[in-house]
């Protein structure tokens, strides 16, 4: 993280892939009384992930990072058991009216998955989308585009806030 | 999205990362401090012998002991609760000391005055000014601290909004102190307490709105 801080790119690359393992194993054990399914983890995962870049800055690079990192992804995780509480709440009146809301449940949330997307306007979407799918550099993109480099960069990093605070809203 | 799709985005965005959350909380505290101050010339004045007494006047100078007392470690509070990994730790001990202070303080001026003279000493000139100038001059830095700690990540976002509101209150309340003309200790362990308890629950209940993240 250090290095990455300090503008490796490649260093940072690496560390994210060997966090998403380690937090795809902490999220799965932590949510194990509640058999969370696969996307839910992912899910988590993702929004941890979101978080610890996003935040960054707030680690204290003379301490350890394994605590800071912990210390971000049970925030996220209690966030999440929270959110799930909460939708648990609607009072079930009988096993038919049970089993739509389970039903549903699967609905709601490949909704908010596209909805993730979906709320970053035209352009900022095209931008992530070449980035993340297509793997293109913010230089190619900015070429495509007919943009800056730094517009692009700009616009990269403000997707990542919204997407940051859709997981936010959805906690409401 | 996939997740090796968003380590692409996360590691494209690598460049753009913000200062130390430390140097923003203390740059916010250094400008909240100025504008309190400047704040405090535009609507009160020190007072004409403060001087004197703050050479001369042991209960002028605890003032001054406790407020101070109180945002120092309050402020040392804010860095370290605008980390998610952040704990009170010792600043939250460093607090009982100007409690403790206070309550000597209190006694000494319970033993040396009669107790005919403490109602009058507790309940000072001007009471009600002390508890409406504190949180007024507390507002700058609050509002200043606040949107520097939003850059944070408090895992505690009631305490971390707490910490802000006690050091902004410390500021005001030691603002408030070289205008003020009430110096007894019992009249500080009051009025001074109720401003100062007022400004620390709204930065709670302000915090824990505010400082989700």
């Amino acid at each position: 993280m250090r290095s990455a801080i300090g503008g490796d790119e490649g260093a940072y690359r690496l560390l994210l892939s060997d966090l998403s393992r380690a937090l795809r194993a902490t999220v799965r054990r932590g949510f194990s009384g509640i058999s969370a399914r696969p996307n839910e983890v992912e899910d988590v995962v993702q929004e941890v992930m979101l978080a610890i870049h996003l935040k960054r800055h707030t680690w204290d690079q003379s301490k350890p990072i394994g605590p800071w990192i912990m210390a971000i992804a049970r925030n996220k995780m209690i966030d999440d058991l929270r959110r799930k509480g909460r939708r648990t709440e609607v009072p079930i009146d009988g096993m038919l009216d049970f089993l739509e809301a389970g039903g549903h449940d699967d609905a709601i949330h490949a909704y908010d998955v596209g909805r993730v997307l979906t709320n970053l306007n035209g352009r900022n979407r095209e931008i992530v989308q070449a980035i993340t799918i297509d793997g293109h550099s913010a230089l190619d993109v900015a070429k495509r585009l007919g943009m800056t480099e730094v517009a692009v960069r700009v616009a990269l990093h403000r997707s990542l806030k919204t997407l940051a605070e859709t997981y936010q809203e959805t906690k409401t | 999205m996939k997740t090796d799709d968003l380590i692409k985005a996360l590691a494209a965005d690598n460049a753009t990362v913000a200062p130390p959350i430390s140097r923003t909380v203390l740059a916010a505290l250094a400008v909240g401090i100025l504008l309190a101050v400047a704040h405090f010339y535009s609507i009160l004045v020190v007072r004409s012998d403060f001087a004197s007494a703050i050479t001369h006047d042991p209960r002028f100078i605890f003032k001054f002991v406790f407020t101070l007392g109180l945002a120092i470690p309050a402020a040392f509070l804010v860095l370290r609760l605008s980390r998610p990994d952040g704990t009170g730790g010792w600043p939250k001990w460093m607090l009982i000391v100007p409690i403790a202070l206070l309550a000597i303080a209190v006694a000494l001026e319970m033993l040396t005055l009669p107790a005919d003279h403490w109602q009058v000493s507790a309940m000072g000139s001007m009471s009600l000014a002390c508890m409406k100038y504190i949180p007024l001059l507390s507002i700058t830095p609050f509002v200043a601290i606040l949107y520097a700690m939003r850059h944070g990540a408090p895992s505690n976002p009631a305490a971390a909004g707490a910490a802000a509101g006690l050091v902004s209150a410390g500021i005001g309340a030691a603002l408030y102190a070289s205008f003020c003309i009430d110096d007894s200790p019992m009249f500080v362990a009051i009025w001074y307490v109720i401003g100062i308890a007022i400004v620390t629950a709204l930065g709670a209940l302000v915090g824990s709105r505010l400082l989700r993240w």
